[in-house]
């Protein structure tokens, strides 16, 4: 008995040291396993869950630039940025949004046009960017939300810089304004350095200069926890703010343009001949820019879009009008230069004009005719026959050759987008384009500025100053100078390209000036409204514009024509006459008569300059 | 004759006097060390873990006082009274689990917790050191190696407290005492044949255990088979845990400087996934060295259950290192993506109170197999 338990308890010791040894290794193969694992983990894929505890660590939050300011050239600031408090949404960080967003809409006032938008850019921006579902809080409502805040995780007040527009109306189509980017714009953009702009300029000079004015995007590299929440600022580049642009416009002068188109629909533009400063472009009638920065609501657009009077339209750059018989004086002085016109030489005019055998009459704006017409009585009380007679000597290609070396049917490249070139028709324009061949008939209405004829204002005030420069062309510009943040003081910016005119003999234009400064200053001149009290010469020319096409002998009764159809008024003019220092082009919609409606438009925008200028 | 005696007492006095300092105490001196150094190592690792808060390191420390004061009392009690209590012991764990079933706090979704109105506990602990105790104590009072009789009925010592710990539900603590129960068998000699069949016959009932499972238990199944597919939600922890793991490297990033704990993107860092600030702060070699710690310990331990005298503290002895091993070796299974996250904490290091305590009165008990051996054999 005794023996048996000894025996068994050696027998046991053995097997229990057998397995105990068993255990051990086991246990030296499980580390091995464990070290094996890690070898993996630290060694091998070290470098890989480096990167993963950088990027766990460090996110890179952009800083916006601030946008640079636009100033008019006398210093008067047209574009600004004011603070506004935002309401912006974390979408990542919010459970269930439209639960969120209906609560704050019991403290805030949200439409549906803001959620709406909201919705659009939350599918367009990752979940952990902010977006503003509300912007220009008042006070109350920003207390208001900071009593409930803590109700709402992943909402946020900002304050924010918004781009502002003092004058509104007044600049808003020279200017334009800028909106919330949309996926096609940033991709015509560089996408990084917009990564913390929410605006981008939509039109005017803010789409334009939009390189010029966004500047360049900081960045600060933040180390964050698990939260999101900021422990410490690693390194940080600031942002470059954007240039700051100096106009061409002076503000004074635009508002005088604009007081003197009143209610009339239309546009009125001065342009300094010298060097081709557009000194005032105003479009009426005009917008409120403001709400488009924040985003209009649908319903105010809709009714902007609706109206009549089509305020969104920029009549001076887009608008494509005939340009009448403001086109004269361009015709007389081509066939002064081609040989084609002399100053001594008369034409009868019984008040129509016909083709050989062709019994077509192509009829005066004076029905009774101006009787014996020479250039300069042509050009002064605008007799149409003289002018059917030149063109049809001067034949289509050389006048439109001529004319377009005042850069009518082209762009003039002013630094704005969406200018138009409107139409200046030559017998290859119209193969090409219709595929008609050019019947001289049409010589005859292309020689005064009707017809297949269309210029927009612009191009006429800039046709205008390079008559009135006496041949020196200056391609229009809107921004004078330019400062950034490098040096305050602003650059001007160079003229672009000043071309001169091939000129047969200076007398040709001489001559050319002075029959407009008498339909100005005669007492039979067309323009004769505008001349009294004025210590210098004014050179104009007035012109008409026929909406509405009236059939052979009927007569034209302003009073008839229903207002909408009435002819636009027209009327170009330089001053002082001898040395030029601004021209000017007026287009006033359904005006009727240039001489009554559009040059008063002009003499108000002279008076206003040349007071200015005695400051 | 006396005087020869009185002779070696003076020569071996010194020895002699620190022997019985600690053998009066019944400490084992080696695995003190080593239980010390890893106490130290886990008390610096927390402080960097907590975001250095001397509050945690406070308390952390005033339970490592009370863990000791556990442990040097548990090594005075000789083992054959324990082998004493043993029944009654696992007859109390087990009314408690039931107690805690019918009456326990909830504390994380689980019922773990018995409140005693002044202290709470989990009786899943008692049971942590009554089961390999239980087993021990009934395969001793038979020969070993044991009979299938004998093998069935220590099964159902082990799986009925099992059972009742992995329904409250805390898998974790359920795996581990079925293996501490497991081990006592293993190492009674149970023949190999028998150890195959049992294998087999829990392979096939894996599938039955699978539907038991509660549903988050499932998903850390499968959040351990494919972390990746749900970052934010139950795979976080691990792909969190393997990156500051990974970004540790070979030399580590210093202590207090890990990224990933003291951002607070590792989820659970004080406690089962401290490992990973371990890692990320000392990197492979901090790891080798605090392997070896481990190592040593579960070597000594083996040393000191070969040691033992009778069958009873033999297999006792086996069976607790050797559950302390699977401890260290779940949690970092589970941290470095080896095993499913079954919520274990690292022994030693881990912040938290009742496991610690639990796991020294295991390392009291071994010293007390050590240090009570030639009493025995007087």
């Amino acid at each position: 008995m005794v023996r048996q338990r000894i025996k068994d308890h050696i027998r046991e010791s053995r097997i229990f040291n057998e397995r105990a040894a068993i255990a051990l290794a086991i246990v030296i193969i499980m580390i091995f396993v464990i070290l094996a694992r890690l070898v993996y983990l630290q060694i091998i894929s070290h470098e890989h869950f480096t990167t993963l505890a950088e990027d766990n660590r460090v996110s890179i939050v952009p800083i916006p630039p601030t946008r640079g300011l636009i100033y008019d050239r006398n210093g008067t600031i047209l574009a600004q940025n004011v603070p506004a408090f935002s309401l912006e949404i974390v979408p990542e960080r919010v459970a269930d949004m439209d639960q969120t967003i209906q609560a704050l809409s019991e403290i805030i006032e949200i439409s549906d046009d803001h959620i709406k938008r909201f919705k659009k850019q939350q599918r367009q921006k990752s979940a952990f960017r902010s977006i503003p579902l509300r912007t220009h809080l008042n006070e109350v409502e920003v207390a208001r939300f900071a009593a409930s805040r803590h109700l709402f995780p992943g909402v946020e007040i900002e304050a924010r810089l918004v781009r502002d527009y003092p004058y509104s109306h007044l600049t808003a189509h020279v200017i334009g304004y800028v909106g919330r980017i949309n996926v096609n714009e940033l991709k015509k953009v560089d996408a990084s350095n917009y990564s913390a702009t929410h605006h981008i300029g939509k039109l005017g000079i803010e789409k334009f200069y939009e390189d010029q004015l966004h500047g360049t995007v900081g960045f600060k590299n933040i180390e964050t926890n698990v939260m999101g929440r900021t422990i410490r600022t690693l390194e940080q580049r600031l942002p470059v703010p954007g240039d700051d642009l100096y106009l061409t416009i002076d503000i004074e002068l635009q508002q005088a343009a604009s007081k003197a188109l009143g209610d009339h629909r239309g546009a009125a533009i001065a342009i300094d001949p010298r060097n081709g400063d557009v000194l005032a472009m105003v479009s009426q009638p005009s917008y409120d820019p403001n709400p488009f920065v924040v985003g209009i609501d649908s319903k105010s657009y809709r009714a902007l879009q609706n109206d009549i009077d089509n305020p969104l339209f920029d009549r001076a750059l887009r608008g494509q009008y005939p340009p009448g018989s403001t086109i004269k004086p361009l015709v007389g002085l081509a066939g002064l230069e081609n040989g084609k016109a002399s100053i001594n030489e008369s034409v009868f005019c019984p008040g129509w004009f016909s083709l050989k055998g062709d019994d077509h009459r192509y009829r005066d704006w004076k029905k009774e005719g101006h009787g014996v017409t020479s250039l300069e009585k042509a050009i002064v009380q605008s007799c149409d026959v003289y002018f059917y007679d030149l063109s049809l000597k001067l034949g289509i290609d050389a006048m439109s050759d001529y004319l377009a070396q005042f850069g009518l049917g082209q762009k003039t490249n002013i630094d704005l987008p969406g200018e138009l070139a409107g139409i200046l028709p030559s017998s290859h324009w119209k193969r090409q384009k219709k595929g008609l061949p050019w019947y001289t008939g049409e010589t005859l209405i292309s020689g005064i500025g009707q017809g297949y004829n269309l210029t927009t204002p612009l191009q006429l005030a800039s046709a205008t100053a390079t008559l009135a420069s006496r041949g020196l062309h200056s391609q229009p510009r809107i921004v004078k100078a330019i400062a950034n943040s490098r040096n305050n003081e602003p650059q001007p910016v160079p003229l672009v390209q000043q071309e001169r005119h091939h000129i047969a003999s200076d007398e040709n234009w001489e001559y050319t000036v002075n029959t407009m400064v008498r339909a100005v200053h005669s007492p039979r001149g067309t323009a004769r409204t505008i001349s009294h009290n004025i210590p210098f010469k004014i050179a104009g020319k007035t012109g008409t514009a026929q909406v509405f096409g009236i059939k052979q002998d009927e007569e034209y009764v302003k009073e008839d024509v229903a207002e909408r159809l009435r002819d636009h008024a027209l009327f170009i003019a330089f001053a002082p006459s001898d040395k030029p220092e601004i021209a000017i082009a007026v287009v006033v919609e359904n005006g009727g008569s240039g001489g009554t409606v559009a040059a008063p438009v002009a003499r108000k925008i002279i008076d206003q300059f040349f007071l200015s200028k005695s400051k | 004759m006396i005087k020869a005696k009185n002779n070696d007492y003076t020569q071996w006095g010194e020895r002699r006097q620190s022997r019985m300092f600690t053998r009066g105490l019944h400490l084992d001196i080696p695995l003190l060390l080593a239980i010390i150094i890893l106490s130290t190592v886990g008390l610096a690792i927390l402080y960097s873990a907590s975001g250095q808060s001397e509050a945690i390191i406070m308390r952390q420390l005033m339970r490592l006082g009370l863990a000791f004061a556990v442990m040097i009392v548990v090594a005075q009690i000789p083992p054959h009274h324990i082998q004493l209590w043993a029944p009654w012991a696992f007859g109390l764990g087990l009314g408690l689990l039931a107690a805690v079933l019918l009456i326990g706090d909830e504390g994380k979704g689980a019922q773990r917790w018995l409140d005693l109105g002044f202290f709470r506990f989990q009786p899943s602990e008692i049971m942590k050191l009554a089961v390999p105790v239980m087993v021990a104590w009934y395969l001793a009072d038979n020969p070993t190696p044991p009979s299938l009789k004998n093998i069935f009925i220590a099964c159902l010592l082990i799986i009925v407290p099992v059972l009742l710990i992995a329904k409250q539900p805390d898998l974790g603590t359920s795996i581990l005492i079925a293996s501490s129960g497991c081990f006592v068998l293993l190492l009674s000699g149970v023949r190999w044949k028998h150890v195959c069949i049992f294998m087999a016959l829990i392979a096939t009932s894996a599938p039955l255990l699978w539907f038991n499972l509660h549903a988050y238990q499932k998903a850390r199944v499968m959040t351990f088979l494919n972390p990746e597919n749900d970052p934010l939600g139950t795979g976080y922890h691990i792909i969190q845990s393997k990156i500051a793991i990974g970004s540790g490297g070979l030399y580590g990033k210093g202590w207090l400087n890990g990224s990933q704990s003291h951002l607070e993107f590792l989820p659970e860092r004080t406690t089962d996934f401290i490992f990973s600030v371990f890692s990320e702060e000392f990197g492979f070699i901090g790891i080798i060295c605090l392997l070896a710690l481990y190592l040593f310990i579960v070597i000594r331990g083996l040393y000191i259950a070969t040691q033992a005298q009778g069958t009873f503290t033999r297999l006792l002895g086996g069976s607790l290192i050797l559950t302390f091993f699977v401890y260290t070796f779940v949690n970092i299974g589970m941290v470095s993506g080896l095993l499913p996250v079954v919520g274990l904490p690292l022994p030693l290091i881990s912040y938290g109170g009742t496991s610690m305590v639990t796991m020294m009165a295991g390392f009291g008990l071994l010293m007390s197999i050590h240090t009570h051996r030639r009493l025995l054999s007087n």
